[in-house]
């Protein structure tokens, strides 16, 4: 185990390098000039070479793209910024504020909404996909089967709009979204957050089901099922030992990819809520051609699918003991 | 059977076994009777679709309730299990009756160990401890010849080799010390080595304990190695029935005679080329009129009348020997003895 984790986090560190690498060099394959940007209206060539050199764009990319990985590793003296401590991520174009403490001071909210999201729709997935496998062509299983199918097809923009003119503002169950740090107020950082954990839940929620009530149904006609049936083991027993062990693999690897997918920034469910959180983040970031933050968003989102991805080997390795992990 | 004197242990009672699919209702067992006293070994013989596998796992209850049909009666040491609740079965399984699974690899749990597997038997049916069926479970994989148990006993089933998997599904089907055990094809997949050993070793076992088994394969010689008496299935239905000797050297239904003719033989001469009963296993969901072997039968037409695509054959038992075959009984020896003669020109 521990030699697995060396290698794949060693593993994980060069794809970070590289991904760094490809969107440094795509985003000056973009043909927009983010001095001109800050530059404004009565922008004279001196004023646009003194801002360039502020934002140090005036150097070469491999060079710019050398110190910045100093800074990450090491960190770097950022001419009027002053010193900037490792990991150093630089300074935002857009307004000057350090790219990972705007990232620390986002993802707070977007961790909330992905782990919050993530119980709901485990739960609800799975167990109705195992209910549907249960009741297999049953009323219950047919149920499950044409409403996964129905939210499987529904759009978070739609829905979000919808849930939050009924529930928030005509009956006003719910409470308008919003964000407050469970630290301060557990009671309002849960309402803030019930609807749009409620909402992206609906369209993962599906997913889960289909794939839980497939892979349950495969492991149930699986000859060792069968076998601990004729050992007398009880029925939940074999449904959940045996049967539930089997189905585990396939669902874990989706969860975290999903998961990675998630802290990379629900792009659109924070949009739709207007959370400020790591999605919103990197939207502007491109918006602004802004690049120190969009490295940072693009790592982050990077680092996280990489992370769970190493996870969910080792996951595997302890549903599964055929699998050896080296 | 052999022992019609006492009340048999195992007894099936024109036993249907049918299941409703997309196409249509299967018939896999369509009146199937028979017995089995204690300490005895029942061979099924028969091939793939014969009914034979359904008919042990409709014995320990094991079908699918909901897509399937089932007729007639078992009766295990009095209890009806037909009629049982799966709460009364679960209570039988793997303690009073226990199944040997022809694929080892399959039918044990990649995620728990050997151990677990077989002292969750043990507990699940005598209460006892963690440690008491712990220590049992080494004692079964002593007792089914795994050297070094108490190690190998916490290896999962692929870190054991194919023979040892048959050993451990063996041990795990014997640790309760059932007084049936129904073993399906538990060698197929083994070389014939560890199938000899494996075949000693349910011997002694049911020597040791009196076990009553039931022995499905679709290899002869296998029944001629470890069988008291044999029943033939073909196409759902029991086509002859009686002890091994009589059913192995005395044939009287076509079938029989023709899986005998099949199986090459040790004493002529090996250019003689293996005589295969024409034609394939019948469709169970669409079977053929009056006996089910008839369009495959080389004596369908020595019947007057075209009974055998008519009239299903009755199977008369007298004395655990019996045979389902339009054929006049006086007549069988002739012809078979033709058939085979017919095989060395």
């Amino acid at each position: 185990m521990p030699r697995f984790l060396a290698r794949r986090v060693l593993g994980a560190l060069v794809i970070l390098l590289i991904i760094s690498a490809i969107t440094f060099w795509l985003f000056y394959a973009i043909p927009r000039d983010p001095a001109m940007m800050s530059c404004g209206k009565n922008c004279t060539p001196e004023n646009l070479a003194q801002i360039r050199r502020n934002l140090g764009i005036d150097e070469p990319i491999t060079f710019q793209y050398w110190h910045w990985l100093v800074g990450v590793f090491a960190g770097r003296d950022y001419g009027g910024y002053g010193y900037c401590d490792a990991p150093c991520l630089g300074y935002s174009f857009a307004n000057r504020e350090p790219v990972f403490g705007t990232i620390m001071d986002r993802l707070p909210l977007t961790l909330s909404l992905a782990f919050g999201a993530a119980v709901v729709f485990l739960i609800a997935g799975i167990g109705a996909g195992m209910i549907a496998a249960v009741k297999q062509g049953k009323a219950l299983d047919k149920i499950a089967s044409s409403v996964s199918l129905l939210g499987s097809s529904l759009q978070i923009y739609f829905v979000g709009y919808i849930a939050m003119y009924f529930l928030v503002a005509k009956v006003g169950v719910l409470s308008q979204p919003s964000y407050t740090p469970i630290t301060e107020n557990p009671a309002a950082w849960f309402s803030g957050l019930l609807l749009p954990w409620l909402v992206l839940s609906i369209i993962f929620t599906a997913n889960y089901t289909r794939m839980t009530r497939s892979q349950l149904v495969e492991q149930l006609s699986e000859d060792y099922v069968r076998t601990a049936r004729a050992k007398g083991l009880s029925q939940w027993n074999v449904f959940f030992r045996f049967a539930w062990r089997g189905a585990m693999g396939p669902i874990v690897t989706v969860f975290g990819i999903d998961l990675g997918t998630l802290i990379g920034g629900a792009i659109i469910t924070e949009s739709v809520f207007s959370l400020q959180g790591i999605g919103r983040l990197a939207l502007q970031s491109v918006d602004q051609s802004d690049l120190p933050m969009l490295l940072g968003v693009t790592l982050l989102s990077a680092g996280a699918i990489v992370f769970f991805n190493i996870a969910v080997d080792a996951v595997y390795a302890l549903i599964d003991p055929r699998i050896r992990l080296a | 059977m052999t022992s019609t004197e006492q009340q048999p242990f195992l007894s099936v009672r024109d036993l249907k076994v049918h299941f409703s699919t997309e196409d249509g209702v299967v018939k896999a067992v369509d009146g199937l009777s028979f017995d089995l006293a204690k300490g005895q070994t029942l061979g099924i013989v028969g091939e793939s679709g014969s009914g034979k596998s359904v008919t042990n796992l409709t014995i320990l209850g094991l079908h699918d309730r909901h897509r399937t049909a089932i007729d007639g009666e078992i009766l295990l040491d009095g209890t009806d299990l037909l009629t049982s609740t799966e709460r009364q079965l679960e209570r039988l399984r793997g303690n009073k009756m226990a199944m040997i699974f022809q694929d080892a690899l399959a039918s044990l749990s990649p995620y728990h160990t050997v151990g677990t597997q077989i002292s969750e038997v043990y507990r699940k049916h005598t209460g006892a401890s963690k440690r008491e069926s712990r220590t049992r479970a080494v004692e079964m994989l002593r007792r089914v010849g795994i050297p070094q148990p108490d190690i190998r006993v916490d290896d999962y089933p692929h870190q054991f080799s194919g023979g040892m998997r048959q050993r451990a599904m063996i041990a795990m089907a014997l640790v309760c010390d059932p007084e049936l055990l129904i073993a399906d094809e538990p060698t197929t997949a083994l070389d014939v080595t560890v199938q000899a050993q494996i075949m000693d070793l349910l011997k002694d076992l049911q020597q040791e304990f009196g076990t009553a088994i039931v022995f499905i394969t679709h290899d002869l010689g296998v029944i001629a190695d470890i069988a008291d008496d044999v029943l033939v299935m073909y196409g759902g239905r029991c086509v002859e029935r009686g002890t091994k000797q009589e059913v192995l050297r005395n044939p009287q239904h076509p079938y029989t005679l023709g899986l005998l003719s099949s199986m090459p033989s040790l004493e002529g001469s090996v250019d003689v080329p293996l005589n295969p009963i024409p034609g394939s296993p019948p469709s169970l969901l669409n079977p053929p009129s009056g006996c089910r072997f008839h369009p495959r039968c080389a004596f369908a037409e020595k019947v007057p009348g075209g009974l055998c695509s008519t009239e299903r054959p009755a199977l008369d038992v007298v004395d655990g020997r019996g045979s389902a075959c339009h054929l006049p009984m006086d007549q069988r020896e002739e012809f078979f003895a033709d058939f085979a003669g017919s095989r060395h020109h």
